[in-house]
């Protein structure tokens, strides 16, 4: 039983869903990751968008969020949530992806033998990857990278400025000269980017 | 005439020590007043009218003196430099002057007076500085910065007002004539950071982008409630303690939010006016540039004369109009805008911290009142950190990212006062605050203390404390990219958290700038190609274009280039060539020349070597434009709209005229003609045109330009319309294309077409202006095919047998109207020119 006051709300709503033993380990696993209060309006959060009571989330959900619907790269969020094909969403995995946004808090003790915290630079760095790399070969190739900037563009935008576009940014970070960006490359070239700042939500600490 | 303004002069000299470039300007103006003293008993061939133009006179001579103490200082070698603050050296510059100027008077007749300081130097800095923020750096930090400029500045003006007149109880001053409301005033006026000097310190020590936005933001922010703290409290002193009541306390309060926003709002309606209008000055380019400054300039006014915050106001005009004013006008307005925005900025700045010191060598202001002053640096210093540091750590509990404490302290220690400050004390009210000069003089000494002490000590610091300085981190694409992609994914990820976020607001308000804004404010040619990522694409391209250009001129030539674009004008090479082919190329070549005028005038360096006009320096750069407008206007009439208005001062219309019109038949017909004629005559002894008298066959070349244009000439012999051409440049007397004409026949090169390599080109001659008919060209290629450098020998020939069938045209009009666009005349000359010249062949054909 969680000992905190959050923690056993969460597990009460919790019960519904998920089966009594993972849960004691996921609410263990999850107060790691992000903080119990913001666990309660997160799983609140689950519940409205879990419109018919399901259990779990589906593409669907989403996209019935009206500014998500707007969203230029939409589709590439809405899947990031869905792993490896996978058309079911349970709150944990809801919460760990969301983690990822959490900022990195300096003050918290490190423990020695934790492996690479969620929030991490490379974890976040590897999400916003995976939204490039929709094929998962583990590389942005020219295609997929046109993809993304032919929605994140501005109309007026030509087709052949989008590819001398998509051209010039593969070749910048392009250190094998295979015509695609590897995931280590990627790292690299945005080495001077503070990722903390730009992947990080203020109210998800 | 008044020794004030010999002292001028004696500062003038002083400076001349130190630096070597104004000596010059400023002998003749001492000589001119030795005049006026030996001149004046005789008779009055040189009167000398020294009252008359005094005042600006002196106005001019004080911004001369100011300039030469920053080139001074400029020149101060790099050591002392390095820790000593320029604005720092710049007071003590002031000194040195005021000492001189106290020497000469046995007075200080020079001082910063409230109304200059505030009316004519400070709101070219605050528009400067408005117009140069960082927008996003700027709005994302808008909280924080309001926080401490609101509440860090009613604190410390409270905190000082206070703790001083508790010390004055506790008897640390003697006796004075002070109140509590006199101290809370004197507080208040001393509570704000000085913009100036923040920017001019700062500026030298390259913080992270984060402290120095907060720094500087408060500081610009914060001078709109000093202002407004310091108008209540006035008010307060003037109605007298035993009156204010509950009411009077919440009006100030009222009046204080009202005079804030009140300031900001009328910043924004201005910024709204300058952007519509520029939206519309396409007609009128020269002059869009100064509607800003005379806009910015009057939103101060406008607020200073509503009592609303008049430096909140330029603040905000120059922070709004910024990105729909870049986006409206021509490039070239923009710069124009922006290095005018920072000559004056700077400029005031060095006059006012020039005067900052000047003003101190004054024996009336100076009361000394040891415990006050003390006291006054102690709590202005010490609440400044107590106010820093609690607010941020409020502020930090929220924020995103904290501020470090080491930032914390630096800002703090970044608390500079300034001319501000000084410009509020002289400006009290000297009947109901009796001790007006201890105040002032204690200011003083606040700002000395802050801007020469804490700024000498604050690069150290920074060192020391290893605050995190701006990372120069060079422009990426992919960088870009991925931060649009990470602004898309946190909005998202509030969306579907379901909280509103900064990101929220960000893309809330992006979207209705979209939608409304940019419709309202932009031209809808800026509307397009807005895309920031695609103009960062953009900007990187030419980047690369530039070093590349460097980098091969290094190497060589980068004629190649030209060669590898294959159907483009290879000038070089054409000769040989036919050229009947080549019009189409000429022309898109020629447009990308037009386009790229900065880059192409950073290649090539080709000026006239003689050039009379005034707009010379406009010609400068656009040797290629001109010599593009030289080839389009010979055979692209329509190009010559869009040039004309590098010849005339006000604008450029479209002149699609009769006279022009017809120009183009007459040409199309005379060029045909000639070239009908020299196809059938064949070749044609030269014939000599003696009428000239400079035409000396063996003049000697002047320079290698025209040495080589000449043997081009020699080799090609392409008279274009040579029988024109004479008179105009005998008149204009270009000595060097009197000697282009040397050879056998009378070719003249127009002078600026040698360097440009490009122009000797056969595509100028007036033979090609239409695409010759059928039955030209016929024999044109029956004589070039075989032997093409023969066949090109015959042509010039030609218009020597039409002058010979029209010998009128010689002495006549003469001028060619491309010949008059070469050498730059006055605007209407040239138009006139054109005019005469198909006069002229009326006559003839």
């Amino acid at each position: 039983m969680p000992e905190c006051k959050c923690c056993s709300k969460v597990y009460f709503k919790m019960v519904k869903c998920v089966l009594l033993e993972q849960l004691q380990h996921f609410v263990n696993q999850l107060t790691h990751s992000v903080a119990s209060a913001h666990l309660v309006r997160l799983y609140d959060r689950y519940q409205a968008l879990d419109k018919d009571n399901k259990g779990y989330l589906c593409p669907q959900d989403f996209g019935a969020i009206k500014e998500l619907a707007m969203n230029p790269i939409c589709d590439r969020i809405i899947g990031a949530f869905f792993t490896s094909g996978q058309e079911i969403l349970d709150f944990p995995s809801f919460v760990r992806i969301l983690a990822h946004f959490r900022p990195v808090d300096k003050n918290r003790p490190k423990e020695p033998n934790s492996p690479d915290p969620i929030n991490s630079r490379s974890n976040k760095l590897k999400f916003a990857f995976q939204l490039y790399d929709q094929d998962k070969d583990g590389k942005i190739s020219r295609h997929e990278l046109l993809q993304v900037l032919r929605s994140m563009l501005e109309k007026q935008v030509t087709e052949e400025q989008l590819e001398s576009i998509a051209d010039r940014t593969i070749q910048e970070a392009d250190l094998d000269r295979d015509d695609a960006i590897s995931f280590e490359e990627f790292r690299k070239s945005l080495d001077k980017v503070n990722i903390d700042h730009k992947m990080s939500i203020r109210f998800l600490r | 005439m008044p020794s004030s303004t010999y002292v001028a002069f004696v500062g003038a000299v002083f400076l001349l020590c130190s630096t070597l470039t104004g000596g010059q300007s400023e002998e003749p103006s001492q000589s001119q007043h030795h005049h006026i003293e030996t001149n004046n008993t005789n008779a009055l061939i040189v009167t000398v009218k020294w009252h008359h133009v005094e005042t600006p006179y002196m106005v001019v001579l004080w911004i001369l003196v100011a300039g030469l103490a920053k080139i001074s200082v400029a020149q101060l070698n790099a050591r002392l430099k390095s820790f000593f603050p320029e604005s720092g050296l710049l007071i003590l510059c002031g000194f040195v002057l005021g000492g001189i100027v106290w020497g000469a008077d046995k007075a200080q007749t020079f001082k910063l007076t409230p109304r200059n300081f505030f009316y004519f130097l400070l709101p070219q800095i605050i528009l400067d500085t408005g117009y140069f923020m960082p927008n996003k750096l700027f709005f994302s930090n808008l909280g924080a910065i309001l926080v401490h400029a609101v509440v860090g500045t009613v604190w410390n003006a409270a905190a000082v007002g206070l703790s001083l007149w508790g010390c004055y109880i506790g008897g640390a001053m003697g006796d004075l004539q002070i109140g509590l409301l006199q101290f809370l005033l004197f507080g208040s006026l001393l509570a704000a950071v000085d913009p100036v000097a923040v920017i001019a310190v700062f500026e030298e020590v390259h913080v992270n982008e984060v402290l120095f936005i907060w720094v500087f933001g408060e500081s610009l922010l914060n001078d709109g409630v000093t202002v407004v703290l310091y108008n209540v409290f006035d008010a307060f002193v003037s109605l007298g303690g035993p009156r204010i009541n509950a009411a009077e306390i919440i009006k100030g309060i009222v009046s204080f939010f009202v005079v804030a926003f009140g300031g900001g709002l009328i910043g924004v309606i201005f910024a709204i006016i300058i952007s519509l209008l520029t939206k519309y000055t396409g007609k009128v380019q020269i002059i869009e540039a100064g509607f800003i400054f005379v806009l910015g300039y009057l939103s101060y006014l406008t607020a200073d004369m509503l009592s609303l915050s008049a430096i909140l106001s330029v603040t905000f005009c120059g922070v709004c109009c910024q990105k729909y004013v870049n986006a409206n006008m021509d490039e070239k307005s923009v710069t124009a805008v922006r290095y005018a925005m920072k000559v004056f900025a700077n400029g005031s700045e060095t006059m006012i911290f020039v005067f900052l010191g000047l003003s101190a060598i004054d024996s009336v202001i100076w009361v000394w009142n040891t415990g006050f002053i003390l006291c006054t640096i102690l709590f202005a210093v010490v609440y400044r950190f107590i106010g820093v540091f609690f607010l941020t750590g409020i502020l930090n509990r929220y924020r995103l990212v904290p501020l470090e404490t080491i930032d914390q302290v630096i800002m703090s220690y970044g608390g500079l006062r300034g001319a501000v400050a000084y410009g509020l004390a002289t400006s009290l009210d000297e009947t109901r605050i009796k001790e007006k000069n201890l105040m002032i003089s204690t200011t003083l000494i606040m700002v000395y203390f802050t801007v020469v002490i804490q700024g000498l000590t604050l690069k150290p610091l920074v060192k020391w404390l290893k605050v995190k300085r701006v990372s120069s981190s060079d422009l990426k694409l992919i960088a870009k990219v991925n931060n649009r992609a990470c602004e898309h994914v946190l909005a998202a990820m509030e969306d579907i958290c379901g909280r509103i976020g900064d990101n929220w607001w960000t893309r809330g308000w992006k979207r209705f700038e979209d939608k409304y804004i940019t419709w309202f404010l932009m031209k809808p040619e800026a509307r397009k190609n807005r895309d920031y990522l695609f103009s960062i694409f953009h900007k990187l391209n030419l980047e690369d274009a530039v070093n590349y250009v460097t980098e091969g001129e290094k190497r060589g030539s980068l004629a190649f280039l030209r060669k590898g674009e294959g159907s483009s004008v290879d000038f070089e090479k054409k000769y040989g060539l036919e050229f009947s082919g080549v019009m189409p190329d000429i022309t898109s070549e020629l447009d990308f020349g037009i386009d790229n005028v900065p880059m192409t005038s950073i290649i090539r360096d080709s000026v006239p070597s003689v050039s009379l006009n005034i707009h010379e320096q406009d010609m400068k750069g656009m040797s290629e434009d001109i010599n593009a407008h030289h080839l389009l206007q010979q055979n692209l009439y329509r190009s010559r709209k869009n040039h004309r208005h590098r010849y005339s001062r006000s604008d450029f219309t479209i002149n699609q005229s009769e006279n022009e019109v017809q120009e183009i038949f007459q040409r199309t017909m005379r060029s045909r003609l000639e070239s009908f004629k020299s196809a059938k005559m064949g070749v044609t002894p030269a014939k000599k045109i003696t009428k000239h008298p400079k035409k000396e066959p063996n003049q000697k070349m002047s320079d290698g330009k025209t040495d080589r244009s000449y043997h081009m000439d020699k080799d090609k012999g392409y008279p274009y319309g040579d029988e024109d051409f004479e008179f105009s440049e005998a008149d204009s007397s270009y000595s060097g294309d009197g000697a282009a004409a040397g050879g056998s026949f009378p070719m003249r090169a127009p002078p600026y077409t040698v360097g440009a390599g490009g122009i000797d080109n056969p595509a100028f001659m007036p033979e090609m202006d239409t695409p010759p008919p059928p039955w030209t060209s016929e024999a044109e290629t029956d004589s070039s095919v075989a032997p093409s450098q023969r066949a090109q020998r015959q042509l010039p020939w030609s218009p020597n047998n039409l002058r010979r069938l029209a010998p009128l045209r010689l002495s006549a009009r003469s001028t060619d109207s491309f010949v008059m666009a070469d050498i730059p005349l006055a605007p209407d000359s040239s138009e006139e020119a054109s005019e005469e010249t198909s006069r002229g062949d009326d006559t003839h054909m």
